[in-house]
């Protein structure tokens, strides 16, 4: 029984870092793309940033519920958790790539465009470089978000650890709820650590 | 020819004037001071001649070909800019920087470098020292000394000056303009350079052009400069009788 449990706290956290991870390379390659579009087109900033915003305002069970019925992204399974977690991670990595492409240095890009850049140079060589950092942090706080919002997956039969969360809430055993809870913390935690320190070496240089 | 001419030039934003009808010429390898208060137009008159802004009236050539029939990347490649905040890349270092215009043309690494090594020469930088160093391990006055070396850096034949001392405390500011002085001898230029100090526009300037509320006030060489009588000029003036 004990090793048994050992197996499947095992299998869970791989289904779980699996579902974290296909979210957030989702997130990531529609994110960062749409933020370095909205440093060019100012007119749909209100518009794209109030739709992400507004996903992240539906609480993460209803929001399931919502994509259910929807043909092709939606039904039961780990396609819906994927949907539902790419659009919750897309917030805080669009906003920072806006936000940090924004935040370089006015005189830096001046001198830039004066040199005769392109825009494509200006965003290659100059503002992506001196934004990684800030689009780094908001790929950071959108994974370690993920992590914890994947549990809910296994409501909707997505599995990862919060099928040991559920089935122990519904049988009120609280090992199952730790078996759950807290690789799922210590995942997160790695996370945060690991990413953290790719951020911190993009901004030493 | 001249080589930058404003003809009639008018630019405004929403219905705000900021210069009406400025006409003026710069001939080859002279260094021009356009001189003014702040908000009397002279850094949007200077934007206009690398394409930054264009005028809403008139037409400002170069090479006696409009900015607006210029391929803005090529026009621009083509003219240094020096500005007050200096603009380097702070992920670069210092050699990167000021071989950035001549990467960009695609010159060969070793032309690249031996530029590089020559420019940080003149204008103070022992290469050996400073090529590797980064922006932020500099000081001001060794940072604008880097931004000078990088609008040469692909030996365009216009440079354009948005008061690049005048965030440096006064020595400095001398042995810069001193030095650019020094470089004018070495490198034929022509130049065109923005500030609100008299002082500075009569030491570097072959000709200098008073603006006025965007208006051209007076335009005349230094010593005849300091006989101007409108008021503008003698408000200028007044600066060098304390």
């Amino acid at each position: 029984m004990r090793s048994d449990l050992w197996g499947d706290i095992l299998q869970l956290s791989a289904e779980h870092l699996l579902l974290v991870l296909n979210a957030m390379v989702f997130a990531i390659a529609i994110g960062v793309p749409l933020g370095i579009y909205l440093t060019r087109h100012r007119a749909a900033r209100p518009w794209l940033l109030g739709f992400s915003n507004i996903m992240q305002t539906i609480p993460s069970l209803a929001l399931f519920g919502f994509l259910i019925p929807i043909p092709f992204i939606g039904g039961i399974g780990k396609r819906t958790v994927i949907v539902a977690l790419v659009l919750y991670a897309l917030l805080p990595i669009l906003r920072n790539t806006l936000v940090g492409i924004l935040g370089v240095e006015a005189a830096v890009c001046e001198s830039a465009i004066a040199m005769g850049m392109t825009d494509g140079q200006l965003l290659r060589q100059v503002q992506i470089p001196l934004a990684a950092p800030t689009i780094m942090a908001g790929i950071r706080v959108a994974t370690v978000t993920t992590i914890g919002t994947a549990t809910i997956a296994a409501a909707i039969g997505g599995g990862g650890l919060g099928v040991f969360i559920f089935r122990g809430v519904a049988s009120v055993d609280t090992v199952q709820i730790l078996a759950g809870a807290v690789p799922a913390a210590l995942i997160a935690l790695a996370a945060d650590w690991g990413l953290g320190w790719v951020e911190r070496k993009l901004s030493s240089v | 020819m001249a080589l930058v001419e404003f003809r009639d030039v008018s630019y405004e934003i929403a219905r705000r004037p900021i210069l009406r009808e400025l006409s003026l010429k710069v001939e080859a390898g002279e260094t021009l001071v356009l001189l003014g208060r702040s908000g009397s137009g002279k850094t949007t008159a200077l934007k206009m001649i690398n394409g930054m802004l264009f005028p809403t009236k008139g037409q400002v050539l170069v090479d006696g070909r409009s900015t607006t029939e210029w391929d803005p990347i090529r026009l621009r490649r083509r003219i240094g800019y020096v500005i007050q905040e200096v603009g380097l890349f702070p992920h670069f270092t210092v050699g990167d920087n000021v071989g950035l215009v001549p990467k960009l043309e695609g010159w060969s690494a070793p032309d690249i470098e031996t530029r590089v090594n020559l420019l940080l020469d003149k204008v103070g930088m022992p290469p050996a020292e400073f090529r590797s160093r980064y922006p932020r391990q500099l000081s001001g006055g060794q940072r604008q000394r880097v931004g000078v070396a990088r609008a040469l850096a692909a030996d365009p034949p216009v440079l354009l000056f948005d008061e690049p001392f005048g965030a440096l405390d006064p020595v400095m500011r001398l042995e810069l303009q001193r030095q650019l002085l020094a470089l004018r001898q070495d490198f034929q230029k022509t130049s065109i350079f923005v500030t609100h100090d008299v002082r500075e526009a009569l030491l570097l300037g072959n000709n200098i052009a008073l603006l006025s509320e965007g208006r051209l006030d007076v335009m005349a060489p230094p010593r005849e400069f300091r006989q101007a009588q409108s008021d503008e000029a003698r408000a200028f003036l007044a600066v060098l009788d304390n």
